[in-house]
């Protein structure tokens, strides 16, 4: 057996660190945004099967970009962890913080013990019974988790895109105000002096917690609905 | 590079990230096999615990009715005077158990969360067939306990999406799954409930007629059998009532069922001239 080369950890980590930002750096991206009556998801996704928003219990949602195979094994065991607790304990017992620890760790995990990191970002959010009440994390590629305000841009361009939100978001927007805002943003061009595209609803996945909604709070927006919530 | 131990790391369990299967039950089994009610250990002898009693559900045009007494009862003592024994399945899907209640209640808890689960999972509803079939699985789990005198014994009706008709389902403590057409009761005053019902009903209800149907079973089957409870209207306890349609599961509300409720018993009084009592 010949000895492998030394690698410092620095080079190994800032190696797979960047190996996972350039494959997420490829997806389009994703938006979530609070509003007064819950916290929005909106992307450009022409499939209507294979979701980047999906629904993880009452109150809670699950939002990703990235690669599918990596993220859709994460919803799954996100579902399976918030069944599981929900099953246990009770409904009111299952929280996107014991969540995003659980991703947190199994993102984090992965990233420094197996041979590639999952090249994903995710967005854990809950909807609480008033605007105060709402939770959003975001975890990255390593594990880090950061709790967000307002709004989460990620994917390719988050930081183009991000600017653009940020720009235009203020506390207690309607939801036909904030889904203006995310396709506004998700249309932005990729370069300087580009022209705006117009991304069409058919071209949009949407989807929201609602915090008006008894139980199951998660719910899609398509077809017809959505069209009229953008022209409003 | 696959560390030993996984959960010695704090990261999700395997079971959590394996794909394949949708079924929670399913998951539960090769997680948590301990938090399934079939793999508890069979008691020995016999176990006094509560007994829900009578379930009717009757078919109508565009849906189904399901309606349940609210009695408990352990030997000759009520156990409870206001347990509910009819619960939504899911959105198009109502479930309805006779039997032990403790283990019914638990049952149930488990097959709404198996068909949620499904649902996430997959992104779409599991056909009412499948659905069915998942209960029947489930009952079949609990054969142990039946055996003991612990049976289960579910009813199961929802709204067939594809076929864009109300259906009903009947079971046996094996796990057998039976289809029932137009009406079907279970439990210890489903004879009563049943002869009722047989007389009660006819094809074209509409839903409040399908109601009152359904109401008039149950007292019926509380006129005979002491397990089952009536419409009691001191303490305002009546029976839980749900339509499921198109539109989906529909708690029937308090308000009109004390109005069927008092209906009935007024039909009732006018047909039973005065036999005295003490004089």
């Amino acid at each position: 057996m010949s000895m492998p080369f030394y690698v410092s950890p620095e080079q190994l980590m800032k190696d797979r660190a960047d190996y996972a930002r350039k494959g997420i750096a490829r997806g389009r991206s994703v938006v979530v945004l609070q509003y007064d009556d819950g916290i929005a998801f909106a992307t450009e996704n022409a499939s209507r099967a294979l979701h980047k928003v999906s629904e993880i219990y009452d109150r809670i949602a699950f939002a990703a970009v990235g690669k599918y195979n990596e993220f859709e094994n994460l919803r799954v065991a996100g579902v399976r962890y918030a069944d599981l607790r929900g099953y246990s304990y009770d409904r009111v017992d299952v929280t996107a913080r014991g969540l995003a620890n659980a991703y947190a760790q199994t993102l984090g995990t992965v990233f420094t013990t197996e041979s590639k990191p999952l090249e994903v970002e995710l967005v854990v959010a809950e909807v609480g019974h008033v605007p105060d009440g709402d939770q959003i994390y975001r975890l990255a590629y390593d594990g880090s988790v950061t709790d967000e305000h307002g709004w989460v841009v990620m994917g390719g361009q988050a930081d183009r895109l991000d600017s653009v939100v940020s720009a235009g978001w203020s506390p207690g927007m309607t939801l036909p105000a904030v889904l203006g805002l995310a396709v506004a943003a998700l249309g932005t061009p990729a370069d300087e002096g580009g022209t705006q595209r117009e991304i069409p609803a058919a071209q949009l996945e949407v989807a929201v917690l609602d915090r008006t909604r008894p139980r199951r709070t998660f719910r899609r927006l398509s077809g017809p609905l959505l069209e009229d919530l953008l022209q409003a | 590079m696959t560390h030993p131990d996984p959960t010695a790391s704090g990261r999700l369990p395997y079971a959590f990230t394996t794909p394949g299967s949708s079924s929670f039950v399913d998951f539960l089994a090769s997680h948590a096999p301990t938090l399934l009610p079939g793999n508890r250990p069979v008691p020995v002898g016999d176990v006094q615990a509560p007994h829900g009693t009578t379930i009717v559900a009757l078919a109508f045009d565009g849906g189904i009715v399901m309606a349940g007494d609210r009695r408990a009862t352990m030997g000759s003592m009520i156990a409870s005077r206001e347990i509910e024994k009819v619960f939504p399945a899911d959105e198009y899907s109502a479930v309805g158990i006779a039997g032990t209640a403790g283990l019914a209640v638990e049952l149930v808890r488990l097959f709404q969360l198996e068909l949620e689960h499904y649902e996430k999972i997959e992104g779409s509803l599991l056909s009412l067939d499948g659905k069915a079939n998942r209960l029947a699985t489930m009952i079949r789990g609990n054969l142990g306990l039946a055996m003991q005198g612990l049976a289960v014994v579910p009813l199961f009706g929802g709204f067939d999406l594809d076929r864009r008709t109300g259906r009903i389902f009947s079971y046996d403590v094996t796990g057998g799954r039976y289809e029932e057409h137009d009406h079907h009761a279970v439990g210890s005053g489903s004879v009563f409930a049943r002869g009722s019902l047989k007389k009660l009903w006819r094809p074209g209800l509409d839903a409040a007629e399908a109601v009152r149907v359904a109401v008039e079973a149950l007292v019926d089957a509380a006129d005979d059998d002491s397990a089952t409870g009536g419409p009691d209207s001191t303490r305002r306890i009546w029976p839980v009532v749900a339509t499921v349609t198109e539109a989906g599961y529909l708690r029937v509300s308090q308000d009109e069922l004390a109005g069927v409720a008092a209906a009935s018993e007024e039909r009732r009084r006018v047909t039973h001239t005065d036999r005295g009592g003490a004089r």
